[in-house]
């Protein structure tokens, strides 16, 4: 029988009930007394000299309060970046400033140039109309290999040039990988593209700045995955505020995907502008404002080549990669084409060489950071695609293609400096071929050729490193920052216990499931346990939620602060028992002491910490509650196996993904419901990301899929209902949960399924030209690729 | 400003609006009921869904003036007064059919106006009238399942 | 939103009075004019909804000609059209998603000439006649090209009249997004003829496709048309598909049209 508690247990959301009664309280419903409205005005050319911003006309009409420039932000920071990568040349990346409003230059398409604060929010757009912005249009480098081209217009002069590095990885093994390619019997050689993507959590950002002035102290209501963060990249880099003045808030967060982890212009402006206005001054994003401010994701262009030996055993890999980095560095962009791109091109198989070439690019765009998997999807599209094509050139089995050079022995010591602690890829590929029915293909195949329908199977692995991670490790590799997390248990007198995490929710289910692993720990009910998270002024310094990082450094964390408790409630039962510290274990939330009938109850030890009157106090303070802060050992190392099969009508081009399977390793599982949540989801945006999105700019720089009506979002029918699995489970090794972390493997592993599929679906139909689309995988480019 | 009437689940409310006041706005800043939530600004997202008059429309594209005198019911008003969820809200947190929840209220009451003229849709039905609503968290998948499962057909669906 | 002036009469009458004054618009459903609205693409002084006006809405079906008010909403002509005139009805149920077509009028639809909007092509395919509060307009007069009718400032759809076709369907291929048609195709086959229309490729907008007419006017099978090719030049190009892809796509929904119809 199913758990119905604990770790395990499907337990149902507690936060669902304030979601669906409409009870959630997210950034822009936050109303503070007295609050006024900013509207930014936004460059609407992707490349210009600012000669003049010319307000005097705006702030003159009816509401306004102030206008703000670039001018006014002279005197603080730029937005920081959090990663510093260092080039093969031994030079440090290129890192030019990116202030909160533009000064002297406009480099993309949404650029803000000013800011208006007014009484309510349709006059702060009136006035942000009428300012007038005297832009002198310079031509805009928008794709990559024209902004490296020689003699190319320049996104930050002082640079000298768009490249804002070249990254080899592992660059003693560049020769060596060259020479075994140049040797070996068979290569293949995909170039591709990675599309470009707009995140798109469907709440838009949203940012509430509040000062008081008797106290001095700065609150920041914010939509982030990590108030933290903010906190400290704000306070330090930007505003110049110190932390004990500085509040960040991220309430009830609308999705995140990675986009709003980022320190964002809008947070640092309304901040400094309630301080400026000693009132609250808030901004919510319209979408077509997000689509030009929020970080996009993706946009590589790569060459990849593999080399095989005549029975597709894998001997070296060469990618090279244009990463877009958009027009300045966004918060950790630097770190996604290189330590979170270049560490998974080993995938799930035994590849002795390989070398990671990338070259990353200014552009007059917006910044490209993390999306959802954040370079390790990128990874995995590149070398599962052209296994795929590798596999049909020398007319093996895709499946038996990867099976051939699975890694089978744990712990494996990639070429590309990761380790992998553990996993059993033959596993979780021998579930996947009993769930997704392999077997039945060439049956439902032949069903739907009678449709006049091209059925095609996709089959492909993935690997990610998760729970992002050693703060050693990620510091030699250009983090600015530690990765740890942290959590405080307070344990109330009566026996009731809140955590204070670091880790933020903004749909993982953290209220539910972090109590799910305190409640079998001590065995107390999951009621009885609380979670606080999103408050810098309640919750421990912490990094945050984002690379699948909650449960297996977050959690640990708690785990860590819960072992602590237990400890010194051990300690207190033993004084109340007259026993031995070392004799005492605690059961069903009873410490007894061993080998006796004698025990004391949760509560009674708790009331005991608060209550001193018969205590150790000698040797014990008073009080139950403890702060862990978790460092990991390494990544975690999740992977899995993915099938879809897909229909294709070849006289419209239109793809239907009629099944969607997917066996996972996610080591252990706290919360079955969840997980398979998380799954689908990745897999709706992975589906969405081959199918249908992309984000797509014009040669002069105008986003053409600035709303809905262009940037195709997969829909209910878009997709279909998905099989999924994790009962293959090898526990991670080195945190004490075992777990993985769920988040982003579906994104990371559904690409390549469902263009692996097509292709094969043309390739069957007889369309043997059709080797390889780029996504999104549209009905007009499919047709087009039809017709050759 | 022009005066309007409403009742707003079951209550009669009135308030001084703009004409470009939009329902969405005044639901939210006149009457404080934030769970109805604006994720787009080209009526495609369809978190702003409400019932009006008994029928599903975006609360970001009707102005309020042009919702006087209607009936209006939100997210707010689907659970019992006594705070009990209403079967399909008990659905959606049983088949786990939420995760940020921003999309869900708009979610809810799509599906709440399909089963009211389709108690018994097929999937296919059910995701055919889901294309107005976006959801970025739960690839549909149990979405689909919790309406059926609130129709009374089982949550199984095809996959399953 | 940009400020305006918002008046909602009860009579054709009022409304026809309401609309007389400088930068006034009617509003239909607002399923189109509100988000254009929200994203200040236009400013007009003055509002007037249609949307309180009985005598607008219905759907009538008598002499084997379907009569719909201009403000009947999408939703109830999927409903009420439904034995009358089905493929209509079908059209009808599947433009935007329900809750726009809880709120978007046909009148609405047509006075707006969308190039990718729906409606056009059933008008134009089953030779409706566009009655306004001032006069009859043929359909073949009406449609003038790009957001563009023959209806004067201030006119009003006050109903459509479709004659009903023996035979019609309708077959739309979605644009990924927006989910308006890339391409739309309405047949319709009648004792004057087959008309085909179509909506979402042309620049110009909706159209007829004559040579499908003839084709179908001799043999109303899909085969008739296989053979048929439109030419690329006039067709939209865009991301989401070139003109050689748009008008290739006019003969795969033709043909589907004919084959459902």
């Amino acid at each position: 029988m199913p758990k119905d508690s604990g770790i395990g247990a499907s337990v149902k959301r507690r936060e669902d009930v304030r979601f669906l009664t409409g009870r959630g309280r997210y950034t822009d419903d936050i109303n503070l007394r007295g609050q006024a409205h900013v509207a930014f005005l936004r460059a609407n050319v992707a490349h210009g000299r600012l000669r003049g911003v010319d307000v005097a006309a705006a702030a003159a009409m009816p509401g306004v309060l102030r206008i703000f420039t670039g001018a006014d932000f002279a005197a603080v920071g730029g937005l920081p970046c959090g990663w510093q990568v260092t080039g093969r040349d031994g030079q440090v990346m290129k890192e030019p400033r990116h202030p909160v409003l533009a000064a002297g230059k406009v480099r993309h398409v949404g650029d803000p140039i000013a800011a208006v604060v007014a009484e309510t929010l349709e006059a702060a757009r009136d006035a942000a109309e009428a300012i007038v912005a005297d832009i002198e249009e310079l031509p805009a480098v928008i794709d990559m290999r024209g902004a490296l081209a020689a003699g190319a217009p320049l996104v930050h002069e002082e640079a000298g040039t768009n490249l804002c590095f070249d990254w080899g990885f592992v660059e003693d093994n560049r020769a060596a990988t060259d020479a075994a390619i140049a040797a070996a019997p068979h290569v293949t050689t995909l170039d591709l593209v990675n599309n470009r993507l707009i995140p798109n959590a469907m709440e838009p950002r949203a940012a509430v700045g509040d000062y008081n002035p008797a106290t001095g102290d700065s609150t920041l209501y914010t939509t982030s995955q990590n108030p933290h963060v903010i906190r400290l990249l704000m306070g330090a880099f930007v505003l110049g505020i110190p932390e004990h003045k500085l509040r960040v808030v991220a309430p009830d967060v609308g999705g995140g995907f990675g986009s709003k982890i980022f320190h964002y212009a809008e947070e640092a402006f309304v901040t400094f502008a309630a301080r400026a206005l000693n009132r609250p001054v808030k901004w919510t994003a319209q979408r077509s404002e997000s689509a030009l401010s929020d970080a996009h994701g993706r946009d590589h262009v790569t060459r990849i080549d593999l080399a095989l030996d005549r029975e597709g055993h894998f001997l070296a890999i060469r990618t090279r990669t244009l990463a877009n980095m958009g027009a300045y560095l966004s918060t950790f962009a630097p770190s996604v084409p290189t330590y979170l791109h270049g560490t998974l091109m080993a995938g799930n198989y035994r590849t002795p060489l390989i070398h990671v070439g990338v070259q990353a690019v200014f552009t007059n765009t917006v910044p490209v950071d993390a999306y959802r998997g954040a370079g390790r999807p990128e990874a995995t599209f590149q070398l599962e695609r052209v296994i795929d094509k590798a596999a049909r050139e020398l007319g093996i089995d895709p499946v038996e293609i990867r099976r051939r050079n699975f890694i089978d022995r744990f712990p494996y010591q990639t070429p590309v400096a990761v380790a992998y602690d553990t996993g059993n890829y033959h596993a979780t590929m021998d579930k996947l071929v009993a769930i997704a029915d392999l077997a039945g293909f060439e049956g439902r195949r032949q069903a739907s050729a009678r449709k006049g329908l091209l059925r095609g199977l996709g089959v492909n692995c993935y690997i990610e490193a998760c729970g992002i991670a050693p703060s050693h490790l990620v510091g030699q590799l250009g983090a600015r920052a530690g990765l740890y997390e942290s959590a405080t248990v307070r344990v109330n007198a009566t026996g009731g216990i809140v955590v204070m995490t670091g880790s933020h929710s903004h749909g993982q289910g953290h209220e539910t499931t972090f109590p799910q692993v305190i409640a079998d720990m001590i065995g107390i009910p999951e009621s009885q346990v609380e979670i606080v998270h999103g408050d810098t002024a309640n919750t421990p310094m912490g990094m945050g939620t984002y690379g699948s990082r909650s449960l297996a450094v977050g959690g640990s964390a708690m785990v860590r602060a819960a072992g602590k408790v237990i400890a010194k409630a051990k300690k207190i039962a033993a004084h109340l028992m007259e026993a031995a510290e070392g004799d005492i274990t605690l059961r069903d939330g009873k410490f007894t002491v061993a080998g006796t009938d004698r025990s004391v109850d949760w509560g009674a030890v708790c009331l005991a910490a608060y209550v001193p009157h018969n205590y150790p106090l000698a040797e014990l303070e008073p009080g139950l509650e403890e702060t862990a802060f978790y460092d990991p050992a390494n990544f975690t190392f999740p992977a899995g196996a993915y099938a879809c099969e897909v229909e294709v009508d070849p006289e419209t081009g239109r793809v239907v993904i009629d099944r969607f399977a997917a066996a996972d390793d996610f080591g252990n599982v706290v919360n079955p419901m969840i997980v398979d949540g998380q799954v689908h989801g990745g897999i709706g945006q992975g589906i969405g990301q081959a199918l249908c999105e992309g984000a797509v700019y014009d040669a002069n720089g105008q986003l053409v899929t600035g709303s809905y009506m262009d940037y195709a979002m997969p829909r209910a029918d878009d997709v279909p209902s998905y099989v999924v699995d994790h009962s293959c489970a090898t526990p991670c090794t080195h945190n004490p949960l075992g777990v993985k972390g769920c988040g982003e493997a579906g994104a990371i592993g559904s690409p390549p399924t469902v263009v692996n599929a097509v292709i094969d679906a043309l390739q069957r139909g007889g369309h043997r030209h059709v080797t390889h689309i780029d996504m999104p995988l549209s009905p007009a480019r499919v047709w087009a690729a039809i017709r050759g | 400003m022009a005066r309007v009437t409403m009742t707003v689940n079951g209550k009669a409310v009135a308030g001084e609006v703009e004409g470009r006041t939009l329902l969405v706005q005044f639901l939210r800043e006149g009457l404080g009921l934030t769970g109805t939530h604006v994720g787009c600004d080209t009526s495609q997202c369809g978190a702003c869904v409400v019932h009006m008059d008994g029928a599903p429309v975006k609360a970001c594209a009707v102005l309020a003036l042009d919702a006087d005198g209607a009936e209006v019911r939100t997210i707010e008003g689907m659970a019992s007064a006594d705070g009990t969820l209403s079967p399909l809200q008990q659905a959606f947190q049983d088949h786990h059919a939420l995760q940020c929840g921003f999309c869900t209220p708009g979610m809810v009451m799509s599906a709440a106006a399909l089963l009211a003229g389709n108690p018994r849709p097929s999937e296919h039905e059910v995701r055919e009238y889901l294309e107005g609503n976006l959801c970025r968290c739960t690839g549909y998948h149990n979405i689909v399942k919790a309406i059926m499962a609130a129709s009374g057909q089982g949550a199984a669906i095809a996959a399953e | 939103m940009y400020a305006f002036e918002f008046t909602r009469p009860q009579t054709v009458a009022a409304a026809v009075a309401a609309l007389k004054g400088a930068d006034a618009q009617a509003l239909g459903g607002g399923q189109t004019l509100i988000p254009t609205l929200r994203q200040r693409l236009a400013s007009p002084a003055r509002l007037v909804s249609l949307a309180a006006i009985a005598e607008m809405r219905g759907v009538a079906a008598a002499g084997g000609v379907l009569t719909v008010g201009g403000g009947t909403t999408h939703a109830a002509v999927a409903r009420e059209a439904a034995a009358p005139f089905p493929a209509l009805a079908r059209l009808a149920g599947r433009i935007g998603d329900p809750a726009v077509r809880s709120r978007g009028t046909i009148g609405g639809s047509l006075a707006n000439n969308d190039p990718s909007a729906c409606y056009p092509a059933a008008a134009l395919a089953a030779a409706a006649t566009i009655v306004t509060d001032r006069r009859e307009i043929a359909v073949d007069d009406f449609f003038r090209g790009l957001f563009a009718t023959a209806l004067a400032t201030g006119e009003i759809i006050t109903r459509v009249r479709f004659p009903i076709p023996a035979r019609a369907a309708y077959a739309k291929f979605l644009q990924p997004a927006s989910r308006f048609a890339l391409v739309g195709v309405f047949v319709a086959k009648s004792s004057a003829g087959v008309r085909v229309a179509v909506t979402g490729a042309a620049e110009r907008g909706v159209f007829r496709w004559t040579a499908a007419e003839t084709a179908l006017a001799a043999d109303f099978r899909p085969e008739a048309v296989k053979g048929l090719r439109m030419a690329a030049e006039g067709m939209i190009g865009d991301l989401h598909g070139s003109p050689e892809y748009r008008a290739h796509l006019v003969g795969v929904m033709t043909a589907r049209a004919v084959a459902a119809a």
